[in-house]
């Protein structure tokens, strides 16, 4: 185990401009506070859940007030947050518009759409100009889904996780919870018992998916959690290319969002899942900001291959490790990820790569930026099994200090049982240098522009594996994340 | 178009540091200077002073360009009226291309002065045109700016965006150090034919081999911090026959 703790430069930090706290006016649907199990029914029956969802909701339940009694909610993650008073957050939260969920685009409530264009969400002509299908989860029910019907041409099923359940309880039933169950940790119980939409892909055996798929999250009432859970299947031979980009509003309280997703990559499928995380990070002075505790996991089997890909600028706190189980022979886990911390923002984040098929190898290449206060922790598991004959994994951990005030600690966790295995870890700490600054100036670039694209370019290697349009805006992200943090 | 008046430098920080010790230099416009002296003079130092390196502080004297005051200017501003230094040691900046690096700089520099960007067809057709003229591996501007390429591959490099920035104050910092003949004959190219009754050029040299390429107006001679002797071309010469040795406090009291 290494930590390292590096300080840079003197210069001030400070100012941090949120370009997507805008508040929706819209009649939202509240239940009450706090949560109870009741809480649990009044979720079901307003999604009109049948018996057996609903009581995977109040098994799950059960599970998490046991794990509440226990005082059993993770500490062990370098982040530090007063303790939230789960009797105060609403759990359900939906636009009243669309309690009767909208028929088309043209039901949607014209308000939402607008909030919607000013995230930039390739919605209507533009998502289809982008070759993009969108489900836009609103607090917590999905809004709108594109293209479904193109797709469903092709047997690929896209839609809202609600929608699953009544149209593909099979499916649903057959794969929720078998990679993440509700007994997996404090928050994916959490979910398991509340979660109120989310989104829902099956790609059928030998089909690959000719469009990117896309989620959109906002959480936009006040004090509301968010607990979505997206579940995707590529049945054998498939492939899917799935892309996750969330907002929230400025909001001087905290906001949780605890979300599930589960990846099911059956024998010679390919699922390639991209996150552009932008959720309010809290003002600069560290007030409000959303807690983002997220459990993602993907299983692969035989031939399989599962690659993450993680834009992290957003949140207060980020408690997140996209990680991968190779179970199969010959299967691949990725994970690629740049996480940025600036201000008083704290992210905890990284991978597990369990290997327990043959062959199988995994590629882990994790960048943390910090500025500010700003505190980034990689947390990083390699598992070997017994039976992961010739098991190969690279890791390389890169940080990137702008600033004498922020932090930068790299955790991994590495666990050999099987002698063939090879492991490889690189780690280095850089900062950005004044050499470089300079030489970018004295070409003309003001020290704006010269940080924004020294930092784009040491984040090269991941930006490079997300798709094109994802790319320019991971870009656009990490610069308005660091304004004020240079200069 | 340069004053250099009476310059005062030390390094920022550290206490008697004193690098440049009054120095007085006027470059007209269209005239080629040539600055040489030994290793450690200062050469180096004053070439990042006039870019508006801030590790540096002026403790006196002034650098006037076009007859304005500079010495307040951040480096991009000095940039953008025109100025251009080629680095002595180019710094490496991974992940990010050569070809966007230099586009975003001619754009910076449109956008300073209210013109219009180039287009991106033009900057490629540009660009592929110099890559070829300075003699860079086509490959490695594929690569990151300058990580990884030998000092004569970052020296070209240094070539190829003076002459796709074509700036009017162009100071080249041993630019011939360390490089082949081929490699110095393409650099003297590049020095001559942008020379222009518009365009002036400093050229910090430690040997005088490059000044048989390109004939300078006017060759100063920089030691310890001080411009000992400023004389034509032939001042070059002496240097080459008798070094730098009957300049020095230490050779000229021996
Ligand atoms: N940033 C700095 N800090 C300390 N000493 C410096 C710094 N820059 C230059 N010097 C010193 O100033 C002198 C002149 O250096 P330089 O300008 O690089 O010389 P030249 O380019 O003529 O070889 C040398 O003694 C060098 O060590
Ligand atoms: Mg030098």
């Amino acid at each position: 185990m290494a930590t390292q703790n590096t300080i840079s430069r003197k210069s001030d930090m400070s100012g941090q401009e949120y370009q997507w706290g805008f508040v929706t006016d819209i009649e939202t649907d509240l239940a009450p506070r706090g949560l109870s199990e009741d809480i649990v029914r009044l979720i079901s029956s307003k999604k009109g859940e049948p018996e057996w969802m609903l009581e995977w909701r109040l098994k799950a339940y059960r599970h998490w007030v046991k794990l509440n009694d226990a005082e059993s909610e993770p500490e062990w993650a370098n982040v530090k947050y007063p303790k939230i008073d789960y009797q105060d957050i609403y759990y359900y939260a939906a636009p009243k518009s669309v309690t009767e969920a909208p028929k088309s685009l043209d039901d949607v409530d014209p308000e939402m759409l607008a909030t919607f264009e000013k995230l930039g969400i390739p919605l209507q002509e533009r998502a289809k100009l982008a070759g993009i299908a969108v489900d836009a989860v609103f607090d917590s029910v999905s809004v709108a889904t594109t293209f479904e019907k193109q797709l469903g041409e092709l047997g690929i099923i896209f839609c809202s996780f609600s929608e699953a359940v009544k149209n593909h309880p099979d499916l649903v039933k057959k794969y929720l919870g078998s990679v993440v169950p509700y007994t997996d940790n404090f928050f994916a119980s959490l979910n398991a018992a509340v979660f109120s939409d989310g989104s829902f892909a099956y790609i059928p055996p030998g089909v690959r998916c000719p469009i990117e798929l896309m989620t959109y999250f906002r959480i936009n009432t006040a004090d509301t959690g968010q607990f979505e859970r997206t579940l995707i299947i590529a049945d054998e031979g498939a492939y899917v290319s799935y892309l996750e980009g969330c907002t929230a509003p400025f909001r001087k309280t905290h906001q949780l969002h605890a979300a599930v997703v589960e990846l099911v990559a059956l024998d010679d499928s390919e699922i390639k899942y991209s996150t552009i995380q932008n959720w309010f990070p809290g003002t600069p002075e560290g007030e409000g900001g959303v807690f983002n505790f997220v459990t993602k996991r993907g299983r692969a089997d035989k031939n399989a291959k599962i690659s993450w890909t993680q834009v992290e600028t957003g949140s207060a706190i980020t408690w997140k490790y996209p990680s991968v189980i190779l179970k199969g022979d010959n299967s691949v886990g990725e994970f690629f990820s740049v996480a940025l911390t600036n201000n008083y923002q704290q992210a905890d984040t990284g991978t597990k790569m369990i290997h327990i098929g043959k062959n199988t190898k995994s590629t882990i290449v994790a960048k943390g930026i910090s500025a500010g206060h700003g505190n980034n922790t990689y947390r990083g598991q390699v598992q070997i099994m017994p039976g992961a004959e010739n098991a190969v994994n690279h890791t390389q951990c890169d940080s990137l200090l702008i600033g004498d005030k922020c932090g930068a600690h790299t955790v991994p966790y590495i666990e050999v049982r099987n002698p063939t295995a090879r492991l490889e870890h690189e780690a280095s700490t850089s900062k950005v240098s004044d050499e470089q600054l300079f030489y970018l100036r004295a070409r003309g670039l003001s020290e704006e522009e010269a940080h924004h694209m020294i930092i784009t370019g040491w984040s090269r290697e991941v930006f490079q594996e997300l798709p094109f349009e994802f790319a320019l805006e991971a870009n656009q992200l990490l610069k308005v994340s660091l304004e004020g943090a240079v200069g | 178009m340069l004053e250099i008046k009476n310059l005062r430098v030390s390094v920022l920080d550290i206490d008697d540091s004193e690098i440049l010790k009054g120095i007085d230099l006027t470059v007209k416009t269209g005239e080629v200077h040539a600055i040489m002296g030994p290793n450690g003079s200062g050469k180096s130092t004053l070439a990042n002073v006039l870019m508006g390196r801030t590790e540096y502080v002026i403790t006196e004297g002034d650098i006037l360009y076009d007859g304005e005051s500079i010495i307040d200017l951040l480096p991009e501003k000095r940039a953008h009226l025109g100025m251009f230094l080629a680095f002595q040691y180019p710094a490496e900046i991974p992940g990010v291309r050569p070809w966007q690096f230099l586009k975003a700089a001619l754009d910076a520099k449109a956008d300073s002065r209210g013109e219009e960007k180039m287009s991106i067809r033009d900057f490629s057709k540009l660009f592929d045109e110099k890559v070829e003229a300075v003699g860079i591996n086509p490959q490695l501007v594929k690569r990151s700016l300058n990580e990884g390429f030998s000092g004569g591959e970052k020296k070209r490099n240094e070539m190829l965006q003076l002459e796709v920035l074509q700036p009017e104050l162009a100071i080249l910092d041993e630019t011939d150090s360390g490089l082949d003949v081929d490699a110095l004959r393409i650099v003297a190219h590049g020095v001559n034919s942008m020379r222009s009754p518009e365009r002036s050029f400093i050229i910090v040299t430690h040997y005088q081999r490059l000044l048989n390429y390109i004939k300078p107006d006017v060759v100063h001679i920089l030691v310890e911090g001080k411009i000992v002797k400023t004389g034509g071309p032939e001042l070059a010469l002496d240097v080459e026959k008798d070094g730098y040795k009957q300049y020095t406090s230490v050779g000229a009291s021996a």
